[in-house]
């Protein structure tokens, strides 16, 4: 957060000092003339909210394709959260453990694409949606079971990423 | 309409959660809980409001699945999440799932309820 335009260049798997919070981590910013942190920053917004119509049209595509009854257990916005914060998983250990990626990389992926693909409020109001119209079971299950899967989902795929790209960075890193 | 909420607010996500981070130094991830909650209050009054008079579709598109959906986040919610729980700070990681969600549906609640409140 403090230094995170032009700070060191990250070693790949120096996961314990990364910030807990992913949005607010830049990446270090290839050295080049002309780049302002004005420019910069508004780099990283553009990217963000090119990102972010992507990830919105994805999600607005299949809850229209896919519509749930007012009443039933609300599937498309349940797969929708627990395939982004699978794909999450995996992407974080990429660029923060396995790649140095281009600044503008976390911020278009991360932020943008998977952070405007999932989605928390939906979920929330569809719990209410449930809570309220008479089916608290069915929304009480909803909401659990949107947290423990998605949980898992970014648990598991970081560890599965982790099994199948860590030993390649230690390898390299040890010819080094 | 769906695109011009999504532009307004994925960098909105952004921004807010920056700011919110660099006012504290917990580990705990408030700019994402910022965030959602704010997300869930304009959904909630969305919703609310839709109930109680006629909201145009394209308002609603605009800030429901636009606006709202696209400024709120699971994936960064679910991720920040498990960096607590591995780096030791697993009591917080699960107050964050909980509280999160626990404080999301009363802010929704309160926000529909607002709105009836007031256009209903």
């Amino acid at each position: 957060m403090t230094s995170e335009h032009d700070g060191p260049a990250p070693r790949p798997g120096d996961w314990a000092a990364e910030p807990v919070d992913p949005d607010t981590a830049i990446d270090p910013w290839p050295s080049r003339a002309g780049r302002t942190p004005a420019r910069k920053h508004a780099a990283i917004l553009t990217a963000i909210a090119a990102g972010g119509v992507i990830g919105a049209c994805a999600r607005y595509g299949a809850s229209v394709l896919w519509p749930t009854a007012p009443a039933a257990f609300p599937w498309t916005t349940f797969w929708v959260n627990v395939t982004g914060c699978a794909a999450m998983g995996v992407l974080m250990v990429l660029i923060t453990e396995r790649f140095a990626v281009h600044p503008l990389m976390r911020p278009f992926l991360g932020t943008g694409v998977l952070g405007g693909y999932t989605t928390f409020s939906t979920s929330t109001l569809d719990t209410q949606r449930l809570l309220v119209g008479g089916h608290p079971g069915t929304g009480v299950l909803y909401a659990a079971g949107t947290l423990l899967a998605s949980f898992g989902a970014v648990w598991a795929t970081a560890a599965l990423t982790r099994l199948a790209v860590l030993p390649h960075a230690d390898a390299e890193r040890g010819r080094s | 309409m769906v695109i011009v909420g999504a532009i307004i607010g994925a960098p909105l996500r952004y921004l807010t959660d920056r700011a919110v981070q660099a006012r504290h130094d917990t580990v705990f991830p408030w700019g994402t809980f910022s965030v959602n909650l704010a997300a869930c209050a304009g959904l909630g009054f969305l919703t609310g409001a839709a109930t109680a008079t006629t909201v145009p579709q394209a308002l609603q598109h605009l800030i429901g699945p636009g606006l709202c959906a696209t400024l709120s986040t699971y994936s960064t919610f679910s991720f920040e999440s498990l960096r607590l729980a591995e780096t030791g700070a697993k009591y917080f990681a699960a107050a964050n799932a909980v509280v999160s969600v626990l404080a999301g549906l009363g802010t929704a609640y309160l926000a529909t309820a607002l709105a009836t409140a007031l256009l209903g």
